[in-house]
């Protein structure tokens, strides 16, 4: 009976990831210091955004017209209160919420749909293929922000639009990306060999393309977060975003031309939100493509 | 080499035939149409929208529409502004050179920048100075531009007070000095960016090329860093250095009307916010159009230098 395998061992063992491809992921991703800084930062964020309704010192609505314009570290504000009074600490964790939550969900928009896109052109081939990848084509040739103001300014703001517009106008890079990994595999020697040592498509599909094309597409798809939070900015900043009373990043600095005549701090604080937010995608999407991929790891 | 332009020539036409379906059709996706933003106003009677709409051709099939927007296209006519009912073309036309003064210049001043701080970093590659150029560039990549903008125009034009703080020149006084000083301020902000990237890819494609026998060569046979550099590395690191010029250009044009919004500067961009503003379907479509146009020629003109670089390029078209 020495010879019997539990089942849960043969699961574990489909499951993993091949053996060559995991050790030193996460030692070479603590390597990227500024990835791991990122990390943090973007946890910091999250968890202040997340928890803001506990975390938050007061409600984001709450208005005390006697109390306008606080400077940072003023008595009961942190860091100051705006030209209605409210607390610019509170609004920038709700805030959060939103401009975080946007970054995310476009990103997840841009991988199913550029997933779907370039999968469905690279397996079906054909006219398929020649239809899908000249959309993708033409979709490049928009300048994003003029494509996504366009749209923007038609429908109805909100979360879910926002994230929508965003991953709809920003999906090209990935289906590029999936498309060219599946025409590779499909051709690569160890898939051919899997194939003849009678291994079954899912298994293939699992264990063969799936971490062959993880890593490109998990850093495309970090790049995107990062990249759908300045757009979302952007689209607020000029009012056709998320709309006040709620808070996005964007939409805080609406009237940062004037806060720098008036207080200064009050446009400066969401900048560095959203800078910091970026900067933290886009630093942990760079420790991932070293840790991920030693092929593309800077030499 | 003329059948590889021409067959790219074919392809930039399928591609902007493609950008106006996809552009004239969001148009017409827009709830309640083109004209959705006028029958909201009590002002404007249901006979005036009808007037408007037979006016402007609305009223006939989309399909019809759509063809005889592109023959006008063709043929110079772009349509009546909805806004004050003057020619599409010269609004939009008479934009372009503003456009143009600060892209061009943003562009050539990352350029000189970004192939330096690239080939400084490679040249010390995994010192203190790559790593540094590094996280500069990527956190000038990871700055909201409009928010940068914003903090220079506080910084230098109303605290230190050095600089205007936007349009492209002062009334009455369009004088070189002038119309230098306004430009200095967005050029270098819309630069950041694009010198960012530019810092990127030159690295990496000098890595690249550094490691190649050649340059050992070079080297080995007694020429100095400079020449090696510039003459043996460099030059191997146009390809794909203009291949990112062309790559580049929607983030150009993208950054162009960021830049042009915050500081008040009177190109596309700013059109496109107060057109956007007014709902004035046709200019947005137009400058939608303009747009593409930039990208696609840009590529095209930065697939035909490559062509003409590298002979293994145009051989293999043939």
């Amino acid at each position: 009976m020495s010879d019997a395998v539990a089942p849960g061992k043969i699961a574990a063992d489909i499951v993993a990831p091949p053996r060559a491809y995991r050790p030193g992921v996460v030692r070479r991703f603590v390597r990227h210091r500024l990835a791991v800084l990122g990390v943090v930062l973007i946890a910091l964020l999250g968890i202040a955004s997340v928890a803001a309704p506990y975390l938050a010192p007061y409600d984001p609505d709450e208005i005390d017209i006697g109390a306008r314009y606080a400077p940072p570290l003023a008595e009961n504000h942190l860091l100051g209160s705006d030209d209605l009074g409210r607390d610019v600490t509170t609004r920038l964790m709700y805030a959060g919420r939103i401009s975080l939550s946007v970054g995310v969900a476009a990103m997840l928009v841009t991988l199913v749909v550029g997933f779907a896109i370039g999968a469905f052109a690279a397996y079906l081939g054909g006219w398929v293929d020649t239809v899908l990848m000249r959309l993708t084509d033409v979709m490049l040739c928009f300048p994003s922000v003029f494509l996504l103001l366009f749209v923007a300014a038609f429908v109805a703001p909100s979360l879910t639009s926002m994230a929508l517009m965003i991953g709809l106008t920003c999906w090209m890079e990935i289906a590029r990306i999936v498309h060219a990994q599946i025409l590779t595999l499909k051709q690569a020697d160890f898939i051919a060999a899997a194939e003849m040592a009678g291994a079954p498509a899912w298994r293939i599909v699992l264990r063969q393309i799936l971490p062959n094309s993880l890593a490109p597409i998990l850093v495309a798809a970090t790049l995107n977060t990062a990249n759908a939070i300045l757009l979302e900015s952007y689209i607020s900043f000029l009012g056709y975003g998320i709309q006040p009373p709620q808070a996005s990043w964007g939409n805080m600095l609406t009237n940062a031309q004037s806060d720098f005549q008036v207080d200064p701090w009050l446009a400066v604080f969401p900048g560095l939100a959203i800078t910091l937010a970026v900067a933290s995608f886009n630093f942990i999407g760079d420790g991932l493509r070293d840790a991920l991929d030693p092929r593309l790891r800077r030499r | 080499m003329r059948r590889y332009v021409a067959a790219r020539l074919g392809q930039a036409a399928v591609l902007l035939l493609g950008v106006s379906v996809i552009g004239f059709a969001l148009m017409h996706l827009a709830p309640g149409g083109p004209l959705a933003l006028y029958t909201l106003n009590p002002t404007v009677t249901a006979q005036d929208i009808e007037r408007v709409k037979h006016l402007f051709g609305l009223d006939q099939p989309v399909y019809v529409q759509y063809v005889k927007w592109v023959y006008g296209f063709l043929s110079g006519h772009w349509g009546y502004s909805f806004f004050g009912g003057r020619s599409v073309a010269p609004i939009v036309l008479e934009r372009i050179p503003a456009t143009l003064e600060l892209m061009g210049s943003s562009l050539l001043l990352a350029l000189a920048m970004g192939v330096a701080i690239g080939i400084w970093a490679a040249v010390r590659r995994n010192t203190l100075v790559d790593y540094g150029t590094a996280t500069v560039a990527m956190l000038a990549l990871s700055l909201p531009t409009f928010w940068f903008g914003l903090l220079a125009i506080y910084v230098f034009a109303q605290v230190l007070g050095w600089l205007p703080a936007g349009g492209i020149e002062t009334t009455g006084n369009g004088s070189l000095i002038d119309r230098l000083t306004h430009l200095l301020l967005p050029m270098l902000v819309l630069a950041l960016v694009l010198t960012a990237q530019w810092s990127r890819y030159t690295r990496s494609a000098m890595i690249d090329i550094l490691t190649q026998d050649y340059i050992r060569t070079a080297r080995a046979k007694g020429l100095g860093p400079v020449r090696v550099l510039v003459g043996h590395g460099l030059r191997a690191a146009l390809v794909p250095l203009v291949t990112l010029a062309g790559l580049q250009l929607p983030l150009l044009v993208g950054g162009a009307l960021v830049t042009e919004t915050v500081f008040s500067w009177p190109g596309m961009g700013l059109l496109f916010i107060s057109a956007l503003d007014n709902r004035d379907y046709p200019v947005l479509m137009a400058i939608l159009m303009v747009g593409a146009l930039f990208v696609v020629l840009g590529n095209l003109a930065a697939d035909i230098a490559v062509a003409l670089i590298d002979p293994r390029i145009r051989l293999s078209h043939v």
